[in-house]
């Protein structure tokens, strides 16, 4: 019981949770905060609201990024597809040195405004760490243990599904968590092109040099990755765990 | 019979966007989207020259893949890319004569298609060929010179975005000269003190323990809410002193955003320098103490050497993020060429987007380039 209530999953997620809660009522704070400004309260949207449009861009584009890029990983560490392998790799490698919010400025005209390009971009620069990650977890699979499966007499699907992904997992939501991280850095820029998301209040704020919206961005925010990425490392860990408890599993 | 189906596809992808869609776009002003000019109404007379190197390509994916067809290949695509450049800046002069002065002549979705094809054509015809790194460095050099060459020879003036960048000649130089010392003055900070905390956290369970999920915490956190969150401290840090706000020290501007990409660098640099360190062999380590090295002696002469390509990955890291970083911090007004990136994003003019984009994009390229080679060089030759 002392474990679990010092575990900052838990009180990270709170902290988010009441934040978005709290935000409505906090005016008086702001305004206490900072007494020399008209307006200090992001209204035009709630915080839970933005959370959400946060929430579903990233959710949406780094769905759609882990489908399209373990696909892919699949599709190259298959005899079949083997020989567009190092194609693949050379774009991941080439396109990981593109800031993402190149991506997405280029997306925008191209696209238009809203939540598409956004959409778009994201998943874009979201496959690429996937990729990445996928592929070297699947290339670690021994070959041993792909031939004692296949001496079993298991079907070349049964030996991915059973065998070769369940190995590679950690891998595979390594990747997937520097994904998600860097879609939610990216999906906070992308208010400037009118996703509506908890960067939001940071443009705005900006712009009309109010300090008081910034905050009200920045912190849930920040909160917000931070949450994510604790909940993937307790993933990654209790993934660990299971292989460790269930020997050759 | 297909012998390269890599090729193939690179081909059936260039032709169906050539095919769908425009070449180049022609717009009456910045504000109206274009008329797509397609890729067949651009070619006549010696622009048909194009072609040769596409069919060559279309027709080494069926050939038995011999070196010297490599080879063939490579320069095919090489021909094919700067041609296609070539082809797309006097398409444009032509049009140029034939619409008023301030319509805009933009590349199209199939010259960014047909170009993308044809450099990963000679990418997979380069890496097939096996060749050493001085080699790919000088085809590099060569393909660099001749864009060069056409740039300077007014051959592609025609074209929106070199439009955009001649209203704006002087400020695109300053704002590149930013942006590289914005990713400089970020890098040395974080080198001097990433280095030696990397090499803390290796001697020392209890710094890394502390330290690592801290700077871990910082590079979760969205650059542009890490700005964010400084500017505050930081301007009331300015009221206070206004000695420090003469200095630059203040919410807004380059500082801030240093600050900030410093904080990011931090961890890649730190991460790497102490996992180079521990990868050291203790068994060299020990030859050194046999050697009557003293512990000083041994980090200088035998550790650090060693972990050198290990820190300089780590560098590479941190400098590629830095790039990218500094762009964002064009909306704290740290300016660089996220300024221009972002001046086209609120003007929908994506040629001024892309004057801001591709230089980002080639300096990122170049650093990666750079890394590469010192990296190599230092692995290989033998200390």
């Amino acid at each position: 019981m002392t474990m679990r209530l010092r575990d900052p999953l838990l009180w990270a997620s709170l902290a988010l949770t009441a934040l978005a809660a709290l935000m409505p009522h906090s005016k008086p704070l702001f305004a206490a905060l900072f007494p020399g400004l008209a307006r200090p309260l992001f209204e035009l949207d709630g915080c839970a609201d933005l959370l959400a449009g946060h929430l579903l861009l990233v959710g949406a584009s780094s769905g759609a990024a882990i489908l399209l890029g373990v696909g892919a990983a699949i599709f190259v560490t298959r005899p079949a597809g083997a020989e567009f392998r190092s194609l693949v790799a050379t774009i991941v490698a080439i396109g990981q040195t593109f800031p993402p919010v190149a991506v997405l400025a280029v997306a925008v005209p191209v696209i238009g405004f809203g939540f598409y390009p956004a959409f778009i971009a994201l998943l874009l620069y979201g496959l690429l760490p996937i990729v990445d990650t996928a592929i070297a977890g699947l290339d670690a699979v021994p070959a041993t243990l792909r031939d004692a499966a296949r001496g079993m007499g298991m079907s070349e699907g049964a030996i991915l599904r059973k065998v070769e992904l369940p190995l590679a997992a950690p891998a595979i939501i390594g990747g997937i968590r520097i994904s998600v991280i860097i879609n939610v850095g990216t999906a906070t820029v992308a208010s400037t092109v009118g996703a509506r998301t908890l960067g939001l209040p940071i443009i705005i704020g900006l712009d009309a040099a109010n300090p008081a919206y910034i905050l009200q961005g920045a912190i849930p925010v920040a909160l917000l990755a931070i949450v994510l990425d604790l909940a993937f490392g307790r993933l990654l860990t209790a993934l660990q765990r299971r292989r460790h408890s269930r020997p050759g599993g | 019979m297909v012998r390269n189906r890599i090729l193939l596809v690179l081909v059936v992808t260039g032709l169906l966007a050539s095919s769908s869609l425009a070449f180049l776009t022609v717009a009456p002003n910045r504000l109206v989207s274009g008329v797509p000019i397609g890729f067949g109404r651009v070619l006549h007379g010696w622009s048909l020259v194009v072609l040769v190197p596409g069919f060559v390509l279309a027709l080494a994916a069926f050939l038995p893949q011999r070196p010297v067809l490599q080879a063939g290949i490579a320069a095919a695509a090489a021909g094919f890319l700067l041609l296609l450049l070539g082809l797309a800046g006097s398409a444009a002069a032509l049009l140029a004569q034939t619409v008023p002065p301030v319509a805009r002549i933009s590349l199209g979705g199939a010259f960014w298609v047909l170009l993308a094809a044809a450099a990963l054509a000679l990418s997979d015809g380069l890496r097939r060929l096996a060749l050493p790194r001085w080699a790919l460095t000088l085809a590099a050099a060569a393909l660099l010179g001749a864009v060069g060459v056409m740039l300077l020879s007014g051959t592609l003036d025609a074209l929106a975005i070199h439009r955009e960048y001649a209203a704006r000649r002087t400020m695109f130089a300053a704002a590149i000269l930013r942006h590289v010392a914005m990713v400089v003055l970020a890098l040395l900070p974080a080198t001097l003190l990433g280095v030696p905390m990397g090499a803390l956290a290796r001697r020392r369970p209890g710094v890394s323990a502390s330290l690592f999920p801290l700077l871990n915490i910082v590079q979760t956190i969205p650059s542009i809410a890490l700005f964010g969150l400084l500017l505050a401290p930081l301007s009331g840090l300015a009221g206070l002193f206004p000695a420090l706000a003469r200095l630059g020290l203040g919410g807004i501007g380059i500082l801030p955003a240093v600050i900030a990409l410093v904080l990011y660098a931090l961890l890649p640099v730190t991460r790497n320098t102490a996992e180079g360190l521990a990868a050291v062999s203790p068994a060299v380590l020990e030859a050194g103490r046999g050697l009557g090295m003293t512990q000083p002696q041994l980090f200088w002469r035998v550790e650090l050497p060693l972990a050198l390509p290990m820190i300089l990955s780590g560098l590479r890291i941190a400098t590629l993020q830095a790039i990218g970083l500094a762009a964002v911090a064009a909306l704290i007004g740290a300016g660089g060429l996220g300024a221009i990136m972002f001046q086209g994003l609120f003007a929908d003019a994506l040629d001024l987007v892309l004057l801001g984009v591709l230089p980002i994009a080639l300096l990122a390229l170049a650093a990666n380039a750079l890394f590469d080679l010192g990296i190599g060089h230092l692995r290989r030759v033998p200390r």
